[in-house]
């Protein structure tokens, strides 16, 4: 298997979703591909570092603001009645 | 195990009862859909736009709508699904408006598989987390996440951030499952090489080979 072969299943493979005997054969591949390895593990610590550490949190006060103004915009409307 | 699922279900009916509800009138039921997804929303937002203004303007026009076409969710979705679809689109349409650019849109990175080729292949320091304090390492993540196409961060964002399934995240985007699973690889390998600029390991990573 070449380079370029692992990382188009780089996804499945992270996402668990392949079948056992392909995932031996990559699991070949990383027994001696340094780089690929690399590339696993880092990818791996990509998505994990994106999914712990939230950049765009809603701050309360903000929330509590959008949450009235969204509220007193629906009480002042009619929901669209479908063909009537 | 069993728990898990059943209280997953019971989510899902109740939130229909929630949804019924909205649809007859009952503002309390819409507002509790609101309080249940709006840190969602906001978040996806901000990730399209670059943009806390137009994120917040997302966040209410998405509510709004989603309340104002309630009689159209059938159903056969989650209703999570189909707000974030509506969000998206908002999204989407503010980011073209900003940018006054009529081409932005989800189809347009097309690109070849060159950018998406490791060069950074040197292991990253074991807890890059530690070298930068914590806004520091926020200004890192967006900056590395903004300059992906709006496509491509987009997916990122729904599959593994939000962490729904390649599926929703197709239906969602009005995107196939394969043009999902391309991106999101793409998106992925993007990200790890910006990413490593700042977290490779310094004793073995003067970026030589």
């Amino acid at each position: 298997m070449k380079c370029t072969e692992f990382l188009k299943e780089l996804s499945d493979y992270l996402d668990g979703k392949i079948t056992e005997s392909l995932k031996a054969e990559l699991d070949e591949h990383l027994h001696w591909c340094h780089e690929c390895h690399v590339v696993l593990n880092t990818t791996q610590k990509t998505i994990e570092i994106y999914r712990d550490n939230q950049i765009y949190e809603l701050p309360d006060p903000l929330r509590n603001r959008l949450h009235e103004a969204i509220m007193s915009k629906c009480r002042h409307s009619k929901p669209h009645k479908k063909n009537t | 195990m069993e728990t898990i699922q059943k209280k997953a279900e019971e989510g899902v009916s109740d939130e229909l009862k929630l949804v019924q509800a909205a649809k007859g009138g009952d503002l309390e039921a819409f507002s509790e859909l609101v309080r249940r997804y709006d840190r969602n929303i906001f978040r996806i937002a901000q990730h399209i736009t670059h943009n806390e203004e137009d994120a917040q303007d997302v966040v209410q026009d998405a509510f709004l709508k989603a309340y104002q076409n309630l009689e159209q969710f059938q159903g056969n979705s989650k209703f999570y699904t189909w707000l974030v679809r509506i969000a998206v689109n908002e999204a989407l349409m503010r980011l073209r408006k900003r940018r006054n650019d009529r081409t932005v849109s989800l189809d347009e990175d097309v690109e070849t598989d060159e950018g998406s080729m490791p060069r950074e292949v040197a292991d990253w320091s074991p807890n890059p987390e530690q070298i930068y304090g914590t806004s520091e390492l926020g200004d890192i993540l967006k900056k590395t996440i903004q300059g992906l196409p709006p496509g491509f961060r987009t997916v990122f964002v729904l599959r593994d951030i939000e962490g729904l399934s390649t599926e929703e995240t197709a239906e969602m985007l009005g995107l196939s499952v394969p043009a999902v699973k391309s991106r999101l690889l793409r998106a992925r390998l993007q990200l790890r090489e910006r990413l490593a600029r700042y977290f490779k390991s310094k004793k073995d990573g003067d970026g030589t080979r």
